[in-house]
């Protein structure tokens, strides 16, 4: 589904990310794991098009990603905040990005109505901007915008971090359901191992930009990657 | 401590992703600071013989003392529009073992040594030192100075007491009028002479110094009041924390008759009225419309043609150069999120193009009464409109994609210089003066009626390319996406 070649990414000199070679096969639950300036976000937002690659490229479905937009109808992402319109409520930031996804109101609204668990209450009917909520419910909302209008990859970066714990383990439950279930590509990133572990069906290591491991998730690998981590020194 | 602080500004200028352009921005005023010290300086230096040739019998000084009521109500005004107390980002200070009080105190010191308290010096000091030479004791004119001085810097607490206040409310300008016009008013009918009062006040200073003690504690208080007003604002569940309105939501149906740009439109309006920074270019619409009646009832300028089609152009095209000049800084906070959206840049284009080719149509339809002025007034703005529509919007969406600059829809709006950066002073120079120039040219040459046509002839030829120069806009939006989206995502 998702191939990355030679890809590298540089700024003003100094190489923050460099994969040679990547493949994500379709309806992978794929975890991307490493320290601060690892490069997690950089790869992202290379995915997205959100960044010029220095050299070599992501292919998404076949279609290159900085050279097409044809990846857009099938591709959802929730990065950070400004993927949030501060100055819609929650029903109305998810109507917007329905009618983008050529989906009507009864659409989004089943679909959301799916989370009314992950809400807890707390996001839709609140007559509340999004720039009002909380950093935990502003996340919620982005997560569940991302689903919106089939995608076939999501990307999450750090999905579980500003999350409260029943939050956490709802979150985990959707993301496994949705490439178990749906065939779904999801890529996520994350600082906790224990999340990640449980969630993803393979793991990669990014450190300074390259990869270090590559992981099928088994029994060991939480072991292994805390290994990995205290032994790195940080 | 106070040079930590200072340091730490200095930093947050100079480190700021846009320093280039703040810097113009700054040079710009810099201009401007520069033409307003002359002018108070002229001011100081001819006030004195200027007020003894016109009334000989009169005492200067007792004229200037009468005419300060009126000064201080000007510079309230001013100030209100164009200063601000000076921020600095708290948030991060208050953790650390700084007393509150300092930070408050460095904010208001800090204000004290603004510009706008250096200016009127300007003027005091030279009218001052003439009337040391004419022989005035110079004790007296000393303490009349530094009373002066002192005014000023009551200004300069009020002003902030007064915005602290207004910033609470929706339409933020409306107290400061209300209190000045009322204030000019009382004054005017006479039903309390402040001219009076305030002439009577500062000559009885100037006689007997002792009285200065009252501006002293008038200082004082105000001094206080600002102390306690911005001490409360430290703690982060009152000043820093913004209040939750609860939020009615409409669904703007109507849009739907605009097909497939419907969601952005509505996206749009959406944005427009519930930011503050954006819903003053609503207002702004009002002094757009009035704006004809400032030049058609001056004689002076009644009969000058050209005139015409600078307030058609202004005047139907204000809403498309103060909503057009800052897309899609507009939408800088979210930008990330429409690039990796499954959108067509052109769609969202055209809303913009659409909301503003309405604003034009609107503000032409509102201002028809302008016929009043006589016929050639309306087909002047008629022309105007379709120039707007056909040219000035397609060239002002070109301007977009130059923009790099991140626009916080939370800020206050009249007159915050954020998101302005030098391009978009300069595209508002041609918006207005070319199609003017033009049609002064036609106009002098030929006549009226051709120059009128020629003007349309214009407009019309780009609402008939307009697919082709969407075309065009959009490729350039496509080629500077990546410096966009990291240009959007720095703060400051």
């Amino acid at each position: 589904m998702i191939t990355t070649s030679n890809l590298s990414k540089k700024y003003s000199g100094n190489e923050v990310l460099n994969i040679a070679s990547l493949d994500i096969p379709k309806g992978q639950s794929f975890g991307l794991v490493g320290n601060n300036g690892a490069g997690k976000t950089t790869y992202f937002s290379l995915l997205l098009d959100l960044i010029k690659p220095s050299a070599g490229f992501i292919k998404s479905n076949g279609i290159q990603v900085n050279e097409s937009e044809d990846w857009k109808p099938f591709t959802s992402a929730f990065i950070d905040e400004s993927f949030l319109i501060g100055y819609l409520t929650a029903e109305e930031y998810f109507y917007f990005i329905g009618e983008l996804r050529n989906q009507n109101k009864a659409d989004v609204d089943t679909l959301v109505a799916q989370f009314k668990d992950f809400f807890h209450g707390e996001i839709l009917g609140q007559k509340k901007y999004l720039r009002d909520l909380s950093k935990g419910n502003q996340k919620k909302a982005g997560i569940v915008a991302a689903l919106i209008g089939n995608p076939e990859v999501i990307i999450l970066d750090e999905p579980f971090a500003n999350l409260d714990p029943t939050t956490q383990i709802r979150l985990k439950t959707i993301i496994k359901d949705l490439a178990e279930k749906q065939g779904i590509t999801v890529l996520i990133s994350s600082h906790d191992l224990m999340h990640v572990t449980d969630v993803c069906e393979r793991i990669v290591v990014l450190e300074k930009g390259e990869i270090v491991k590559d992981l099928i998730t088994s029994e060991a690998t939480l072991k292994e990657l805390e290994v990995h981590f205290t032994g790195t020194g940080v | 401590m106070v040079k930590r602080f200072l340091s730490l500004e200095w930093k947050s200028f100079i480190r700021s992703a846009s320093f280039g352009k703040s810097l113009g921005v700054k040079i710009l005023i810099g201009f401007f600071g520069l033409y307003f010290i002359l002018m108070f300086l002229g001011m100081g230096i001819g006030m004195y013989p200027a007020l003894k040739k016109i009334h000989p019998e009169q005492d200067p000084l007792f004229m200037v003392n009468n005419f300060l009521f009126y000064w201080i109500l000007g510079d309230l005004i001013f100030r209100f529009f164009f200063q601000k107390l000076p921020m600095m980002s708290v948030k991060p200070l208050l953790t650390l073992p700084i007393k509150r009080s300092k930070i408050v105190n460095y904010v208001l010191g800090k204000s004290a040594i603004s510009f706008f308290n250096f200016l009127p010096l300007f003027a005091i000091i030279p009218f001052g030192v003439t009337l040391i030479m004419q022989d005035y004791p110079l004790n007296a004119v000393l303490i009349w100075m530094l009373t002066l001085t002192i005014v000023t810097l009551i200004v300069n607490f009020l002003n902030f007491i007064i915005e602290s206040f207004s910033i609470e409310t929706e339409l933020s300008f409306l107290p400061i009028i209300i209190l000045t016009t009322g204030l000019f008013a009382l004054n005017y009918f006479n039903i309390i002479s402040f001219t009076d009062l305030f002439g009577k006040g500062f000559n009885a200073i100037y006689e007997s110094p002792i009285f200065i003690i009252i501006p002293i504690i008038i200082l004082i208080a105000l001094y206080a009041l600002n102390f306690k007003l911005l001490r409360k604002r430290l703690f982060l569940d009152s000043g820093l924390k913004t209040k939750i309105k609860e939020v009615n939501t409409s669904n703007l149906e109507w849009t739907k008759n605009f097909g497939d740009i419907a969601p952005f439109m509505q996206l749009d309006l959406k944005l427009i009225w519930r930011n503050k920074r954006t819903k003053s270019s609503v207002w702004m619409l009002v002094l757009g419309l009035f704006y004809g009646l400032f030049i058609y009832t001056n004689p002076n300028l009644k009969e000058s043609v050209p005139f015409f089609i600078f307030v058609g152009i202004f005047s139907t095209g204000i809403f498309l150069m103060n909503f057009g000049q800052f897309i899609p800084a507009w939408d800088s906070s979210y930008y990330k999120l429409l690039m990796s959206q499954n959108i067509k840049y052109e769609q969202y284009l055209k809303s913009k193009f659409t909301l503003m080719a309405l604003s034009v149509v609107i503000m032409f339809v509102l201002g028809v009464p302008y016929i009043y002025f006589g016929w050639k007034v309306l087909l002047a703005h008629f022309v105007s409109a379709i120039y707007n529509i056909g040219v000035n919007s397609h060239i002002i969406l070109y301007g977009g994609s130059f923009n790099r600059k991140k626009i916080n829809l939370d800020q206050k709006a009249a007159f915050n210089y954020q998101g302005t950066g030098a391009v978009q002073w300069l595209i508002g120079i041609p918006l207005l003066l070319v199609p003017m120039g033009l049609f002064a040219l036609l106009y002098y040459l030929l006549n009226f009626e051709i120059a009128c046509l020629i003007i349309a002839v214009l407009g019309i030829t780009g609402i008939v390319l307009h697919q082709k120069l969407m075309k065009i806009i959009t490729k350039k939006y496509l080629e500077s996406k990546y410096k966009m989206i990291d240009a959007f995502d720095q703060n400051n």
